[in-house]
């Protein structure tokens, strides 16, 4: 293909991104509709290319190269079928963080949708990249809006959050540049195609495994240096919220894929135990403290800790179901958590607090909005039916080929989500109205009900018909698995 | 016509739902309409497949492809499953008819009928399903639906809570439950029903590893699904939601609680027949978490006040049956006493449905008694329904009732022995507090100090019409079914949706034993006319002198009270554990707030170095220098 359509879907955004900025400072309305038109041709770009995308073929799609510093560094972009899922995810996300905060942020718009467009190109990058510099730059590029959102936006603690969310994820990512640094000292290449051709010594893998695995363990986040999470969506705006659980969080578990499995095969298999503690751990541990919040995002917050649990365990089983469910939890996490975040933004605008004892029979007054809410809730604890629950099953089906014990435990994370899931809904949703401000309220306005309609009825869709996502995604997730075996095997009959 | 049995009640559910608007006569009269007719093709469906043998598996759309795992929605007919469409679509659409009167007064109709189709919905997907995820789905859904519906009137705390703890104790069956699935996937490669029944034979020798010990493939298949089974139809220890349950509103109760939802637990371990019958410890196990539910449930109910709780436990009491049943191998029996349950209970809790309207939204049978000349209708009707629950001749229950014990005692092993003598002494408990419900109720004084008995009238027709149907139904199915579930040609009739590895043995059963278990329901009803309307001082002195005992039923063996013990508050200690100990305390403690007050600490002892002295830097060159030469002198 001529046309660089990757090219042009990442950088979209940042041209949007420099019309608002050209845009009168007074005139809002300007950048307001440039935001919604850039997202709005994004999201068809990126429809587009998973419409054109061949699912038939393994290799990587819609390649683009060019050199940037001689022998060293090249501009090369391409996607497989599990990355154009994340485009369209992010594509998608960002579209619908532009409508929300539209309304919903009085100061400063201008600035925020700019910070919102940047951010978008970087997401975006990162799914796309095949060099590992060029997604190095990517990833930790990323953080500079997202820091930015929550520092100057964010709640009553954002500063300290901001920076625990920059610090936190900028020391993991050193590690991973050293790492990279490292690679092309072994292997002359930083082109990640390449690489998975060259094979990297094991002694090397080890280490490298972890360098790369502490920068995407702090993103994702896995116990324990998941504590910068509950801050950071705690305090930042709704919008900020939704990009962080949705497509932020969803970076890591696709750099485990395409970076660690890909490269690192006999070191990714040496780990499995470690990623298993870690993510059982994540499941319980986070559910168990969700189970007590007072706080509404940060119960979400927690919650998606434990979500991400499930993906990497999935992730580590190379199994089909496994990595197959992983990253259906991934798509299906971004789309329920992003609800139950905007959700969460609804109540927010109205009543400016996120405590749950504020509320109690939000049903009575806001019927429609609690509708939407509760089929989210329902989501969250994974639900037959909805999205949460295929990624989920098909997560602990893997799980239980490697290991029926880890299987099991994972299993109770399960019955906790429903008591933490259902125990949010009680608090806010049911009962008698404690508090009068809540009499007051309004339902859901056109836009807001819009937007989570449409949610609703992805997360329906997709847990009642995933073929869509299982098609585009099996060819890719096959052959990683395939290499991966043969690696392993090749490494045994070495022994043998 | 398979596909309108099936989506026929979501239809219905659905324009409730979104025709809100359109008036609740509108919402009431499409879902029951919709319902009704659903209940008629079930009907000829059955009857299709009874005289004509149609039976068939109809594919409807590709569900989950990843892998060796191909799951597909189907609807699938065989014997069991006409079965039980016709036992859910029946029920269902009388307790849609009966709810436009009983909850006449209530401002959310639309809503109720809704929830109700959609239960009815994802009950039907659940026995038509030909595989264990969509048999997964349909059981989490009537799971959330009964959520739905127990916390209907969501304004009542008591009725959030029971809510809740009803969605979450199932998920700890529904926990087992998946990890049987998981197992059989694994194992097996499928999750098809007859692709795995087909391999089961060959693998019932295979022994897997789990955590430290060996252990037999099947036994270990059958014992987590029927943990499944066992949160989802109330067994003992996963029970505590059914009586909590009756918060929501009675017609629920019929309908979920009694008639169909609890009896899912029934249907799976049937289903699965094919495993189970290889595996003697499980089947053990099935029959003795029956007895020990049988037989604490209808204790309990001996002593309880609530009218709605007694039926509960009851109907606990008779899940219990219906496993002890399966547990012995009789599944064509327990399918028969779940078919016939299903029709008294159902007029039972519709009864005390009635009876709690009459008093309006009176529970407590203390506070009745004496109407029943103001309410004879009701009250011929409860009759009707507690003749046949406690087994009495020639009525429904007294068929299903005792073949189970006939066939326990055909079994001639130990655990069949045990049966026999846990379902006769049982039987007798079920007669009595069936009577004394019924007692109080309707005789003796007028107990009722709010509303005076003038006051009272008997309910409209819209409610007692269904009540006649499955008052019918509660007489007659046992007679007129009998011979098609149990009798010479019930292996004609299940053809191979039941499967059983031995036949039992056609051995003529002794006249007295025979006799037995209906003498013992007759003696009942003269022992509770004594305690409990003659001469009530039998009773106090009881109670006195087993003061004790009498708490200890009261308080439901101490069961929940041991369950927030054990469970809910150790586990809210660890959750703040975890927050404050672990997470704020610990890894932010040392994690990030550690390392930032170390560098500033550290910086702050670095930046004393900048005096701006110039002889304080003179000083620190002139020691460096003298290092560097030391150094270099050195070396």
């Amino acid at each position: 293909m001529d046309f660089p359509i990757l090219s042009t879907i990442i950088f979209l955004p940042l041209v949007g991104a420099f019309f608002i900025l050209l845009s009168k400072s007074k005139d809002n309305k300007s950048a307001k509709y440039i935001s919604v038109f850039t997202t709005l041709i994004n999201l068809i770009l990126s429809l587009f290319l998973w419409y054109s995308f061949d699912n038939q073929i393994v290799e990587f799609q819609f390649v683009e190269e060019k050199v940037w510093i001689e022998n060293f560094f090249k501009y090369k972009l391409g996607i497989d079928g599990i990355s154009v899922l994340f485009i369209v995810l992010t594509s998608f996300i960002t579209q619908i963080c532009v409508i929300s905060c539209i309304n919903s942020i009085k100061l400063r718009i201008k600035e925020f949708l700019i910070a919102l467009l940047v951010l978008e190109t970087f997401m975006l990058g990162v799914f796309c990249s095949l060099d590992l510099l060029l997604f190095y730059l990517f990833f930790e590029a990323g953080l500079i809006p997202m820091f930015l959102i929550i520092g100057v936006w964010g709640g009553a603690r954002r500063v300290y959050s901001a920076f625990k969310f920059f610090l936190y994820t900028l020391l993991g990512s050193v590690l991973m540049l050293v790492a990279i640094i490292t690679i092309f000292w072994l292997t002359g290449s930083t082109d990640v195609t390449e690489i998975y051709q060259i094979k990297i010594p094991e002694q090397y893998q080890t280490i490298l495994w972890l360098a790369f695995f502490s920068s995407f363990a702090v993103k994702l986040p896995m116990w324990p240096v998941h504590t910068w999470l509950p801050d950071a969506h705690v305090e930042a705006p709704t919008a900020g919220s939704v990009i962080l659980a949705a497509i932020l969080l969803k970076m890591a578990g696709y750099g485990f894929l395409r970076f660690s499995i890909g490269m690192f095969p006999l070191a990714s298999e040496f780990f499995v135990p470690l990623v298993y503690v870690l993510s059982l751990i994540a499941i319980i541990y986070t559910s168990l403290i969700a189970l007590m919040q007072d706080d509404m995002k940060k119960l979400i917050a927690y919650s998606s800790v434990g979500h991400m649990g499930f993906v990497t365990l999935g992730v580590f089983t190379f199994t089909t179901q496994g990595i197959e469910g992983g990253i259906y939890q991934m798509i299906s996490h971004g789309l329920i958590s992003a609800a139950l975040f905007l959700c969460v933004g609804v109540l927010y605008d109205r009543m400016n607090s996120r405590m749950i004892n504020d509320y109690g029979g939000v049903v009575s007054i806001l019927p429609k909005f609690s509708l939407l809410f509760i089929i989210f809730v329902l989501g969250g604890l994974g639900l037959p039916g909805t999205s949460g629950f295929i990624g989920e099953f098909l997560v602990l089906l893997g799980a239980f080929k490697k290991n029926f014990l880890v299987a099991v435990i994972a299993s109770i994370g399960v019955v906790l989500a429903a008591a933490y899931m259902l125990w949010l809904a009680k608090k806010v949703i049911f009962g008698e109205v404690k508090n009068d401000k809540v009499k007051i309220l309004k339902d859901v306005n056109y836009s807001e009900g819009f937007v989570l309609s449409i949610l609703v009825i992805l997360t329906l869709f997709f847990g009642f018909y995933p073929e869509p996502i299982f098609n585009t995604i099996s060819p890719s997730v096959n052959n990683l698995i395939d290499v991966y075996q043969f690696e392993i095997n090749s490494k045994i009959s070495n022994i043998n | 016509m398979e596909y309108l049995i099936v989506f026929l009640p979501l239809i219905g559910s659905l324009i409730c739902y979104l025709g809100k608007d359109l008036g609740n006569l509108f919402s009431e009269i499409s879902s029951s309409l919709l319902i009704v007719v659903s209940a008629v093709l079930s009907i000829i469906i059955f009857y299709n497949g009874f005289v004509h043998n149609i039976y068939g598996n109809y594919q409807i759309l590709n569900w989950i492809n990843s892998g060796e795992l191909n799951v597909n929605w189907s609807i699938n007919i065989d014997p069991l499953s006409s079965v039980m469409i016709v036992v859910v679509t029946l029920i269902s659409a009388l307790v849609h008819i009966y709810s436009i009167g009983y909850m006449s007064h209530d401002p959310h109709k639309p809503r109720f009928m809704s929830y109700l189709s959609l239960f009815t919905f994802s009950m039907l997907c659940l026995v038509v399903s030909d595989n264990f995820l969509q048999l997964f789905f349909g059981w989490e859904g009537v799971g959330l639906c009964s959520y739905l519906l127990i916390g209907f009137w969501y304004k009542k705390n008591s009725a959030n809570n029971a809510a809740i703890k009803a969605f979450i104790v199932n998920r700890v069956g529904d926990f087992g439950l998946a990890i049987g699935i998981f197992l059989i996937f694994f194992q097996f490669g499928t999750l098809n029903f007859s692709e795995l029944f087909n391999l089961v034979e060959l693998n019932s020798d295979k022994n897997i590893k789990f955590i430290f010990a060996d252990f037999n493939l099947i036994t270990t298949i059958c014992v987590f699904l029927f943990i499944g089974a066992m949160g989802k139809s109330a067994q003992f220890i996963l029970h505590t939601w059914l009586p909590d349950a009756m918060e929501g509103p009675t017609p629920v109760s019929a309908l979920i609680h009694a008639a169909t939802m609890v009896t899912a637990g029934v249907f799976l371990v049937v289903k699965c027949s094919p495993l189970f019958e290889y595996s003697q410890f499980a089947l053990n196990l099935v029959a003795i978490v029956g007895m020990i539910t049988a037989l604490f449930a209808a204790s309990v109910a001996l002593v309880q006040n609530d009218i709605k709780k007694i039926i509960a436990y009851s109907t606990c009491s008779q899940l219990g049956y219906m496993f002890f049943a399966a547990g012995i191998g009789a599944y064509h029996v327990a399918m028969f006493h779940l078919f016939t349950h299903a029709f008294f209970k159902a007029l039972l809790f519709l009864g005390a449905g009635s009876v709690i309207h009459v008093f309006r939204d009176e529970q407590d049978i203390g506070n009745m008694g004496g109407v029943w000349k103001k309410i004879p209708f009701t009250m011929t009707l409860m009759l009707i329904g507690t003749l046949a629950l406690t087994g009495f001749p020639f009525l429904s229950g007294f068929y299903s009732k005792d073949a189970i014990i006939e066939f326990a005692y055909l079994k001639n092993s130990n655990i069949g022995t045990y049966v026999v003598v846990v379902g006769i002494f049982t039987a007798f408990l079920t007669s009595l507090y069936s009577w004394r419900l019924f007692i109080r109720t309707f005789f003796g004084e007028y107990n009722n100090k709010k509303i005076s008995l003038k006051e009272l009238h008997e309910s409209p027709p819209v409610m007692t019409i269904p009540l006649i149907i499955l008052a019918l139904g509660s007489i007659f199915s046992g007679f007129l079914f009998k011979d098609i579930f149990i009798g010479q040609s019930n292996l004609e009739f299940w053809n191979d949706s039941i499967f059983f590895l031995n036949d039992f043995k056609n051995t003529k059963i002794s006249t007295w034993f025979l006799l037995l278990t209906p003498s013992i329901v007759l003696i009942s009803i003269p022992i509770a006319y004594f305690i409990y309307l003659k001469d009530k001082s039998i009773l106090d002195g009881i109670k006195k002198t087993n003061l004790p005992l009498y708490k200890f039923l009261l308080n439901k063996w101490y069961i929940d009270e041991f369950y927030e013990i054990t469970l809910v508050r150790p586990i809210k200690k660890l959750g703040l554990t975890f927050w404050k100990k672990g997470d704020e305390n610990t890894i932010d403690r040392f994690g990030p707030d550690g390392v930032s007050k170390l560098i500033k600490f550290i910086s702050n002892k670095a930046s004393q170095f900048q005096t701006g002295y110039i002889y304080d830097y003179a000083f620190v060159m002139l020691i460096g220098l003298s290092a560097l030469i030391t150094f270099l002198i050195l070396k």
